[in-house]
């Protein structure tokens, strides 16, 4: 289960990245956003995946660390916030300049 | 425990919910925000008397005891660092009531300007590594939103790259938390540094080093600086000074303390690559700060060789080199802030930013000029000033040490630093007016701030014996991570 996790979290990141280095702003925050979810996946993965209670609540055998869901719960906050806000400094920066193609933004100097 | 830890992170954040109602009233803002700042400041002083008396203090959130919760940590070196980053911001906060525009202060800057040092004071005195990247992400979003403010062309693609840097370090900093805590299962600082020790630091924790100094880097503007000019660049010249002043320097404490705290197993690894990287900054911030000639880059590049500087002196290792840089690193604060304060009155004063188009302001604007070149000296380190006993505490400890090569650049790079900032002297303040008259600028307020800083800047010099008592006892827990274990896990 560790290696398909680790695929997928490959996966999510060379993604993320290819859209990161691509022309257009749009694109670019998708591309943040797909790299943050590869890293919460990496963050469950790392912790350990295995089957368990919850703990505190009830006795059983086994249980799993919260830790890491907490740490992910925090992380997922911070980039829903961080995500917004690149949407809305695109959205703005595509209204005062009429495009969002990175190349054409060397040139605007002021 | 103590409670007091966590009031410089309450107050402001406070402070910013109360200011985010008074829209409007922007008297009544400058009010509230003036007096959250004294009374940080009163508290950050009374923070480092206490820890001066009593040792480090701690304060465990929810009264979770280590390794469990989150642990706030106020050892010397983080609450002198509050303190001088509430004194800093002050003035700069200070300084923009006579800057910022109405505009800005209309638009939640002040709001913005408290929630980013909420961040930057939970960054020094958080004990846990996952609680250091929140308060890291609470700075940055704050400063996303200082440094779009206004939203001109220039700010809005600065902000885009900036934004994007952040982003991609912030999503190494979780990875780099998660192969951490895979490999040693703890989060809590001073836990980890038992369990590392124990562990031995081979090499996947070696790895997991690099990782982290690849993300602290990024934000402090160690070697990998390549977007700091161009960002600082944007935004007005109070948002610069306290960017300038404390951004970098909360990546830079957050070097400091991972690699004499966490990674400190194998230096001739990690230390190793922390000078040579040093060694880059300073040369390639040296050249930048030579080339450019218009006033904003010049400052925004010095802010870079200071930063390369300082992790010199985290290099060298030295119990005298880590007191110098703790010592410098304070100072550095403080000239910092100064700097960009004098740097935004100079090209207000002079309508433009371009060295070329400048000239023959020191008839108007004398107190301006010699508090420029007071401040030039004291960065170079000119000994009754601020800047002298860290850098001859970081170059003693590293001559000691053999790191000849080092110590050149080091002194290189200082006398570069004065080349560019006299460079920025003469070409403003001397020579002949341009020829089309500028009207007079009325620099009182913004005067009385920079006078104020520069009296500190020189207290601080003259009185280096008094600052040395506290900045040893500092260097004292940064030379034996076991005092800070001690102090957390006594329980």
């Amino acid at each position: 289960m560790e290696l398909v996790m680790a695929v997928a979290v490959g996966i999510l990141f060379m993604i993320g990245v290819y859209l990161i280095l691509s022309k257009s702003l749009l694109r670019i925050v998708l591309g943040t956003s797909l790299l943050t979810h590869g890293v919460h996946l990496l963050l469950l993965t790392m912790a350990g995946l295995k089957r368990g209670a919850a703990p505190v609540l009830g006795k059983a055998d086994t249980y799993v660390d919260p830790l890491p869901q907490a740490l992910i719960l925090t992380s997922i906050v911070i980039s829903f916030g961080v995500t917004a806000f690149f949407f809305v400094l695109a959205y703005r920066s595509y209204q005062t300049r009429g495009t969002d193609e990175m190349d054409s933004i060397k040139e605007d100097n002021e | 425990m103590s409670n007091l830890l966590v009031l410089p992170i309450l107050i402001p954040l406070a402070t910013a919910v109360i200011l985010i109602f008074l829209k409007e009233k922007i008297r009544l803002q400058r009010v509230i925000s003036a007096l959250s700042g004294l009374l940080n400041i009163l508290i950050a002083v009374l923070l480092v008397t206490r820890v001066h008396s009593e040792g480090i203090l701690t304060l465990q959130m929810g009264g979770w005891a280590p390794p469990y919760g989150i642990v706030f940590v106020g050892d010397m070196f983080a609450v002198l660092l509050v303190t001088m980053a509430s004194i800093v911001s002050f003035a700069i906060l200070c300084y923009s009531f006579s800057s910022i525009g109405e505009q800005r202060e209309r638009f939640y800057y002040y709001t913005f300007f408290q929630f980013l040092l909420v961040g930057v004071y939970g960054s020094f005195l958080t004990g846990d590594i996952f609680n250091l990247f929140v308060f890291f992400e609470v700075m940055l979003i704050s400063s996303y939103a200082l440094i779009s403010l206004g939203g001109t062309k220039l700010q809005l693609r600065e902000t885009s790259k900036y934004l994007l840097i952040n982003i991609v370090s912030s999503t190494l900093f979780v990875a780099a938390v998660a192969y951490l805590y895979a490999a040693v299962g703890t989060l809590n600082m001073a836990h980890l540094s038992q369990r590392i020790a124990e562990a031995g630091q081979g090499g996947v924790l070696n790895v997991i080093a690099v990782l982290f100094l690849i993300v602290f880097s990024l934000k402090a503007g160690l070697f990998l600086f390549f977007w700091l000019p161009g960002s600082y660049s944007a935004p007005p010249a109070a948002v610069r000074a306290l960017f300038g002043a404390l951004l970098t320097k909360v990546g830079l404490y957050a070097i400091i303390r991972t690699f004499t705290l966490l990674f400190v197993n194998d230096p001739g690894f990690t230390h190793d690559w922390i000078a040579w990287m040093a060694a880059a900054t300073m040369i390639l911030g040296s050249l930048g700060a030579v080339a450019y000639r218009d006033v904003p880059r010049i400052l925004n590049y010095n802010v870079i060789i200071s930063v390369g500087f300082v992790a010199f002196g985290l290099a060298a290792g030295t119990a005298d080199s880590m007191n110098g840089a703790v010592f410098y690193l304070l100072h550095d604060m403080l000239a910092k802030g100064l700097m960009f304060i004098l740097g935004g009155m100079i090209i207000s004063a002079a309508g433009t930013d371009r060295l070329g188009s400048m000239g023959g302001m020191i008839r108007k604007y004398p107190l301006l000029g010699w508090m420029f070149f007071i401040l030039a000296l004291a960065l170079v380190g000119i000994p009754p000033l601020s800047g002298f006993a860290g850098k001859i505490m970081i170059l003693r400890g590293a001559l000691s040490e053999g790191m000849l090569t080092l110590s050149l650049i080091g002194l290189g790079s200082s006398f570069l630093v004065l080349f560019s900032l006299m460079k920025v002297f003469r070409l403003a303040f001397w020579g002949n007016e341009p020829k089309e008259e500028q009207p007079k600028v009325s620099l009182k307020a913004a005067s009385a701030v920079a006078a104020g800083l520069l009296l500190l800047v020189i207290a601080m010099g003259i009185g280096a014996e008094v600052v040395y008592t506290y900045v040893s006892q500092a260097g004292e827990v940064l030379a034996s991570p076991a005092l800070y274990i001690e102090a957390i896990m006594k329980e």
